[in-house]
């Protein structure tokens, strides 16, 4: 079982810097993401593109953001669990809540805050008909440890990013490296292209375009997947492989979240915003995109105020009655977990003869 | 209202919808349902009108002259599932005059 004191739902940009404001009132946090890396949307969806309205950033790259924020709140100590979706949430008799993930992780908190954005992502599979039989049986759609593939065969389909760089990132590992896509084109970084391209002409990736993967074939694993490419004449083949990884990108469903008698509207929590963020379940908070509200806005900057007010109330609720007045880091500094102290220089104080 | 242009969309559930859009505002197609809730919150316009997600994908029913489609979503269509001739990123197809009387389908979710 993980204790902490919040429990933060959703490691996207709202979540971390919840860590860093939690971290100045002496909360510990632990965060929960489906993503197998922090960052959420920002790193997921669009490392590489800049935002303009983070205040004090004239212009920052989303991917720079997280890096960031994972910088802020680094001696606060955050735990993690990745790669693993919110499932259920008990209320325990001492008030707490018990939040198990899909893979049966247990984690305890007094206060959970739910920073989930969109919702949990979860791959976009190829509309092939039998695939679901084949995931964890050498269909994967996203590459947690690359080690599994050594020494196996590896089919890959997509054409951005995240397909580009793990095969170039496989072509070390596996066997063998095939990346089909349905086009000629790939919407990938410029060097990644490049890269591929220089895999290719010397045959360590073979790459299939314009094609596409229309069946899985294997009896309890896969064993082969059936090509259909479009050049020229319209042809089908068979590929041997271990492992084939679709890589579509993802899409965000609020999941089993919508199911723990929190108040929804419009595929997002309501909160109180008049306060704390709090929503219709004392202890659990839902803060950033994930919530709704009167005049809500979808937006990062509003989403590091929100993580601010609710840790004010997790403190309330963690230590009913304890006095507290609000501190500016410039005057008290940031003293970390891990036993750093950051603090203004003292002032130099000397006399003029 | 000069400056308002009259689209036709069919939603997911197969509702014809016709609405106002104005042409002043810097609105994109995607935005414009959005704006009149045609699909639900956080199944359209994923990733904000980056041209990443194709949340917003729709099928062109008239045959209104549209922007020609750039190397970006071009891409994205590639990727995307439901993929038909017609079909176009809504957050791709700004709202200007000459799209009145313009007609389209939302694709499936996915």
């Amino acid at each position: 079982m993980i204790k902490t004191d919040i429990l933060i739902i959703g490691a996207g940009p709202t979540g971390l810097f919840a860590v860093f404001e939690a971290g100045l009132l002496k909360l510990k946090c632990h965060l929960i993401d489906a993503l197998p890396q922090a960052g959420g949307q920002c790193s997921e969806i669009y490392p590489k593109k800049p935002i303009y309205d983070i205040p004090g950033f004239p212009e920052i790259l989303a991917g720079d953001l997280t890096n960031n924020l994972l910088e802020q709140c680094k001696q606060f100590e955050p735990g993690f669990t990745l790669g693993e979706r919110a499932e259920t949430i008990e209320k325990q008799e001492d008030g707490s809540f018990i939040v198990t993930t899909n893979k049966g992780t247990k984690h305890q908190a007094p206060v959970v805050a739910i920073a989930g954005g969109l919702g949990s992502f979860e791959p976009r599979k190829p509309l092939i008909d039998n695939i679901t039989f084949f995931e964890d049986k050498g269909v994967e759609y996203f590459i947690k440890d690359p080690e599994v593939y050594r020494n196996k065969r590896v089919v890959i389909s997509g054409g951005g990013d995240s397909a580009l760089d793990w095969s170039i990132f496989l072509s070390n590992v596996a066997s063998e490296v095939t990346l089909i896509h349905r086009r000629n084109e790939f919407r990938g970084a410029l060097d990644s292209v490049e890269k591929v391209q220089e895999l290719k002409n010397k045959g360590i990736i073979k790459l299939i375009t314009p094609a596409e993967v229309v069946n899985v074939v294997g009896h309890d694993k896969v064993e082969a997947v059936v090509v259909s490419q479009a050049e020229h004449i319209h042809k089908e083949l068979e590929i041997e492989c271990d492992h084939f990884i679709p890589l579509f990108g993802l899409s965000p469903k609020l999941g089993p979240i919508a199911n723990w008698g929190l108040e929804i509207e419009k595929n997002a929590i309501k909160v109180n915003n008049a306060l704390d963020y709090q929503t219709n379940i004392p202890g659990i908070f839902a803060i950033g995109d994930v919530n709704t509200y009167p005049g809500k806005l979808k937006l990062i900057l509003c989403g590091f105020h929100e993580a601010t007010l609710m840790c004010q109330a997790a403190y309330q609720i963690i230590n009913p009655g304890k006095k507290y007045v609000l501190k500016y880091t410039t005057v008290s500094g940031v003293d970390g977990f891990d036993g750093t102290r950051k603090e203004a220089p003292k002032q130099v104080v000397k006399s003029i003869d | 209202m000069e400056q308002d242009i009259t689209i036709k969309i069919i939603d997911r559930e197969g509702v014809t919808h016709e609405v106002l859009a104005p042409t002043d505002m810097a609105m994109n197609l995607m935005e414009v349902v959005r704006s009149y809730e045609l699909a639900p919150e956080g199944t359209i316009g994923i990733c904000g009108g980056m041209a990443m997600c194709a949340s917003c994908q729709c099928y062109v029913l008239s045959d209104t002259k549209l922007p020609e489609m750039q190397d970006d979503e071009e891409a994205m269509l590639s990727e995307a599932f439901y993929v038909k001739e017609n079909s176009r990123l809504g957050c791709q197809i700004p709202i200007t005059p000459d799209l009145e009387g313009l007609e389209v389908e939302l694709a499936p979710e996915s």
